[in-house]
């Protein structure tokens, strides 16, 4: 690599992580271009030049580079917008000893991926322009990927009183959501569909029913007996789902259900896609990837909210995402520490950590010839930038220089020791998987390099 | 199997007994035989054994319980242990780190046996993957209870000759039961049929599961049975709404006379205890000394913890005069 850059490696913490300088002009050739919103999937370079993207296509330099730039041989690799990460916890502010927007920013680009959206569940939480100012400043303090928040629907997660909505997306909120809670009460999410909908913005929910999860810690049902653990219905989601998109074709407000899991709420959703709704959905690799046996005898790091549910509701999700039903996967990253999880499962934090296994996991829904490439990487890029109606998550010419260099048959085993992130709690130890990101690339800044 | 015969430890092959489920029948067989051992041993001896001589046994309770710390204590004592008794107060501590930082604490002290009850399921089984002794499950939340479930069949073998071919109807808050669990294995792995009866709300339709048949009505449930095990129902469960009131719940589910008419003739009665008389059992039938073997349990209970500490403990290395 002839080099105006200096380029970082992964290996590097997020406190003192300051990304990759600011390149002139890199070109990247011999690439294998997909950009799932154009539908564009061949071989061609691209070039970068101070932050945007400058050119791209399959006759780009056929005959050769100009001989004063950066040169990146991809090898044949897969050059795509950089992951969207639609659902994350980074646990800044209030919980730094589990995770940061520094160290969240270091496994986020070592997977992929280059814009993170946080949930509001912080503390404080994030229901006030001061805290959406907070994330911002320190997103750009780190030089952290590309950090955009969600603001709290209610104050203080609280479900009473909605948050001031106007003001938080004129000061960058995406869009609105009580994080890990639901939204229980009929007549708050009714008013803040109908509220949100004055500024277009999007609620979305963690469909889950409180009363019928209440003290729930699994999955309802022979394992959970078998454990003499207390369970979580499966109807608990759909109810949810069912009675939001009531409210959704009572108020026109538009409306994204998080994290699937299960297979009534599959096709709750796709029903409601029939009708043309304003409706969208995510789910999460766990939920495509395992089901509730992972539990074992109480692994405490297979507990994690929705719960993990049978081999049935898995495979309805990965039809789902085949079929179209679900948009978007998300990491659904949450960080805890090891004092949350070393403790009897009933005891333990729900949570997975996913920013630097998203790639890999979902990658496993092509090898297995589930989803096309060109789709699954949509999921993971113009499909949750989207629905959050940002540019990110495209390759386009004058757009972001925000880029994932993929190999997506490498093959390596999980190590969450390992992890950049500050925390380590995956179910995912030693598992082989295939599929890695070598480069990913903010603004033209390398925040990560496996290509040297 | 010759092998086996010369070496008495490869008859049990756990190092601890955290629960039923996993154990084969001739395991099982083994605990009940020397449980039937230290039975009689106990309507006659007074004088303490000597086979867990120099060893420590500690009893960590993390939930209340009389009846059962004392039982493991007695068996302790009347094999030659030195005893411990250790209860937690669980509110004074956060939870989550009481387990794990007394396990450690306690690994230091070099106990050979640790007997513990914990009100979280699955928390005994955490705490083994912590120490290096013998770890005892002496009931974790609504999990399993290994010992009751043993001296449950100890009880119905010495009455009925056998465990082979017996109907048995459990009867009551299923779910929350660790009691029940336990015993459902044991009774399967055992060759015995196994009935549940209860309101759907204590008897989940999914319990079908287990193998077991699911009755949602007394009458049909114990019909010919040879065995009723009523479950205590915690006081607490009408809070949750499982069951509308006592007097209801007694009405419909409670066990009495006329309800016990429909098991056989000679069916015995047990419950783990403390009863709720008038909740689940009615005390015209709890006792009554011809049906009701809640007495005889409780002297198994001693027989049982001593065949258990006595098997477990034979993996050990001997103890060292110092």
């Amino acid at each position: 690599m002839a080099g105006t850059g200096k380029h970082h490696g992964g290996k590097h913490h997020g406190g003192k992580h300051h990304g990759g300088e600011r390149n002139g002009t890199v070109a990247y050739v011999n690439a294998r271009l997909i950009d799932p919103a154009s539908g564009m999937d061949e071989p061609g370079a691209l070039v970068t030049c101070d932050g945007t993207i400058a050119d791209l296509g399959p006759r780009l330099f056929s005959d050769a580079p100009p001989p004063s730039v950066e040169v990146v041989d991809c090898r044949g690799l897969i050059l795509a917008p950089g992951l969207v990460d639609m659902r994350t916890q980074l646990r800044e502010p209030g919980e730094e000893h589990k995770e940061t927007i520094g160290t969240a920013s270091a496994a986020a680009s070592a997977g992929g991926i280059s814009t993170m959206i946080c949930l509001p569940n912080t503390d404080p939480v994030i229901d006030d322009v001061a805290g959406v100012e907070f994330v911002a400043r320190r997103a750009r303090e780190v030089k952290a990927t590309k950090v955009f928040c969600y603001a709290a629907a209610t104050v203080g997660l609280a479900g009473r009183e909605l948050t001031e909505m106007g003001l938080l997306a004129e000061t960058g909120a995406l869009a609105f959501t009580d994080g890990t809670r639901a939204i229980a009460d009929s007549r708050v999410m009714q008013r803040a569909l109908n509220y949100a909908r004055t500024f277009g913005l999007l609620i979305v929910q963690h469909p889950e029913d409180p009363a019928l999860a209440e003290n729930g810690v699994m999955n309802s049902g022979e394992m959970a007996l078998r454990l003499g653990l207390r369970g979580i219905p499966r109807v608990a989601e759909v109810m949810t789902i069912e009675r939001d998109l009531r409210l959704v074709e009572a108020t026109g407000g538009r409306y994204h259900a998080a994290h699937l899991s299960t297979r009534e709420a599959v096709e709750a959703i796709r029903r409601a896609k029939a009708r043309e709704l304003p409706v969208t959905c995510d789910t999460a690799p766990p939920y495509f990837t395992l089901n509730e046996t992972a539990i074992g005898d109480y692994r405490t790091f297979a507990r994690l909210s929705p719960p993990l549910r049978t081999e049935e509701d898995r495979d309805a999700i990965v039809e789902g995402l085949a079929d179209g039903t679900i948009d978007a996967i998300a990491s659904d990253h949450a960080p805890h520490d090891q004092d949350s999880k070393r403790v009897p499962f009933a005891q333990a934090e729900d949570g997975i950590v996913g920013l630097e296994t998203l790639l890999p996991l979902s990658l496993a829904l092509v090898h297995k010839d589930r989803l096309g490439m060109a789709d699954l990487i949509g999921k993971l890029t113009c499909g949750p930038a989207g629905i959050l109606g940002l540019g990110e998550g495209r390759l386009r010419k004058g757009a972001p220089a925000d880029l994932a260099l993929i190999d997506p048959d490498k093959p390596w085993r999980i190590d969450p020791d390992a992890f950049l992130s500050k925390s380590k709690n995956a179910p995912w130890e030693n598992m082989p998987v295939q599929g890695l990101a070598m480069r990913t690339v903010v603004e033209g800044r390398v925040l990560h390099d496996r290509m040297t | 199997m010759v092998a086996a015969l010369k070496n008495p430890n490869v008859d049990f092959r756990h190092r601890n007994l955290l629960g039923i489920e996993g154990l084969s029948a001739e395991e099982i067989s083994l605990l009940l035989d020397r449980s039937d051992h230290y039975a009689e041993r106990n309507r006659i001896a007074r004088t303490p054994g000597k086979t867990l001589s120099g060893r420590t046994v500690i009893n960590l309770f993390f939930e209340t319980s009389t009846r059962t710390r004392t039982s493991f204590q007695l068996a302790a004592l009347r094999l030659g242990a030195d005893v411990v008794n250790m209860a937690v107060e669980h509110s004074s501590i956060k939870k989550g780190e009481t387990l794990l930082d007394t396990a450690l604490t306690l690994n230091a002290m070099h106990p050979d046996v640790l007997v513990c009850r914990h009100p979280e399921s699955g928390a005994v089984k955490l705490l083994s993957q912590k120490v290096e002794c013998v770890v005892v499950n002496g009931g974790d939340g609504a999990h399993e209870h290994p010992t009751q479930a043993l001296l449950d069949a100890v009880t119905i073998r010495r009455r009925k000759g056998r465990l082979q071919g017996l109907t048995v109807a459990i009867c009551g808050d299923v779910m929350h039961s660790r009691v029940a669990r336990s015993n459902i294995y044991l009774l399967h792995t055992m060759g015995a049929r196994v009935r549940v009866i209860g309101p759907p709300t204590l008897v989940p339709g999914a319990m079908e599961r287990f193998g077991v048949e699911v009755f949602h009505d007394m009458a049909r449930g114990l019909k010919d049975a040879d065995i009723v095990m009523m479950l205590r129902l915690q006081l607490e469960r009408m809070q949750g709404s499982y069951v509308p009131s006592i007097r209801e719940y007694f009405r419909f589910f409670g066990l009495d006379r006329q309800k016990l008419a429909n098991a056989k003739p000679d069916a015995l009665i047990l419950h783990p205890g403390p009863m709720n008389r008038g909740v689940e059992i009615d005390s015209e039938v709890a006792d009554d000394i011809g049906r009701s073997a809640i007495q005889e349990q409780v002297e198994m209970g001693v027989a049982v913890r001593m065949a258990c500490l006595e098997v477990l403990t034979r993996n050990l290395p001997e103890p060292e005069d110092g």
